[in-house]
């Protein structure tokens, strides 16, 4: 360690189910250069300091999703967020709000898995297809439809910025909901009847109160606040439409 | 056995934790002033119906110098949520496609915001020349 070398303070919000009954904060004092990463921060922690750190991360470079957490209170990717912008404060970091905390930085995800079951992300052809009908073709309008939703790396910054869902953890959500419309705006999808049911539920797009927090700290431009108050409109569409043409929409 | 034992975080005083959360809810309680003010308005209505001495009282009353604070304290809170209400427009609808382009979300709030600026003025002019 050279003389001046920066020293930049990270606090860390621990918890190790099998010895705490709750979380609770440890300061470690980290050297660092001006390139370094908060992520880099928590890495030499575990490699230096503390072996026992949990966190999660893969591309450090901020494609993968897996490196969320809340720093000084906002959810961010640590890979993409910098210590030199924090110091010679000190950087707090916790693991990303609204999810229970599995061990350390590591969230519990499950709920959000089966969330994106359940919205079946993926494309539902309208008729049977045989391979001599050959590929789709869409214009560069139709691509324009949904492309931007299409760009969610499953990060779940937009989870741990919406009070909403961590008031009730039931609701569908910004990402899920923004995958959803992504292929209900597919003009090879014939889904979008199914889909809506989950729309139009309890657990769908009114529990949403346009707080539009999940659309500025999403890292890839995503919007999800556009996706769900769209599907407020479709599902306000559905509902009324329903007395004309009985037939799917609102349960 | 099992080791797991997900902590759930508590979400007391939520709003307080991020300056975007507290601009959120003030927004929302701006609310509160706008439909404060159409009761104000309704009431006047109220008034008019019970005949010209009841109308001129209610006309005295908006006098009180505490009813005029009130009115500049309404307009605060009433254009902060109109700016707010125009800022976050862009997430809730549609793109707007003009001329092959997606429309900017400043576009939006932008137009939102003059026609809100025009409509009070030109409301503003009507009941001025009225008045007179
Ligand atoms: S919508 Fe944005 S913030 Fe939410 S999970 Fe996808 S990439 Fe992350
Ligand atoms: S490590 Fe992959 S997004 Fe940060």
């Amino acid at each position: 360690m050279s003389e001046n070398q920066k020293v930049i303070e990270i606090e860390v919000l621990r918890y190790h189910p099998e010895k705490d009954k709750e979380p609770h904060k440890q300061v470690f004092e980290v050297p660092f250069t001006d390139d370094m990463s908060v992520l880099q921060g928590v890495q030499y922690i575990k490699d230096y300091l503390d072996g026992s750190l949990s966190f999660r991360w893969s591309c450090r470079m901020a494609i993968c999703g897996s490196c969320g957490m809340m720093i000084n209170g906002e959810p961010s990717l640590s890979c993409q967020t910098f210590l030199r912008d924090y110091y010679p404060a000190r950087v707090r970091v916790e693991a990303l709000s609204h999810f229970p905390i599995e061990r350390d930085l590591v969230i519990n995800m499950e709920g959000f898995i089966e969330k994106l079951e359940s919205i079946q992300p993926y494309i539902i052809p309208k008729e049977p297809r045989t391979l001599a009908q050959g590929e789709y073709l869409q214009t560069p309008e139709q691509l324009n439809a949904y492309e931007q939703f299409s760009s969610c790396i499953n990060c779940l910054l937009c989870y741990a910025a919406c009070p909403q869902f961590g008031l009730n953890s039931s609701f569908i959500g910004p990402a899920a909901t923004a995958l959803l419309h992504r292929y209900n705006v597919d003009s090879r999808d014939g889904g979008k009847a199914e889909r809506m049911e989950l729309i139009n539920s309890e657990e769908g797009v009114f529990n949403c109160t346009a707080v539009g927090y999940c659309s500025e700290v999403c890292p890839k431009h995503v919007d999800p606040a556009n996706a769900v108050n769209q599907n407020k409109t479709n599902a306000a569409a559905d509902y009324f439409l329903r007395f004309l043409a009985p037939k799917g929409g609102a349960k | 056995m099992n080791k797991r034992r997900p902590y759930v975080r508590s979400m007391d005083g939520w709003w307080k934790k991020n300056p975007f959360f507290v601009e959120y809810m003030i927004h929302e309680a701006t609310a509160l002033f706008v439909a404060a003010y159409a009761g104000i308005l309704l009431f006047g209505l109220l008034r008019l119906s019970q005949g010209e001495a009841a109308w001129n009282e209610w006309l005295m009353a908006l006098k009180n110098p505490w009813y005029i604070g009130f009115h500049l304290l309404a307009l605060v809170a009433i254009s902060y949520h109109t700016y707010t209400w125009f800022k976050i427009m862009p997430r809730t609808m549609p793109p707007v496609i003009v001329g092959g382009q997606r429309l900017s979300a400043w576009a939006i709030t932008g137009s939102g915001l003059a026609v809100a600026a025009a409509a009070s003025a030109a409301l503003l002019g009507l009941v001025w020349g009225m008045a007179r």
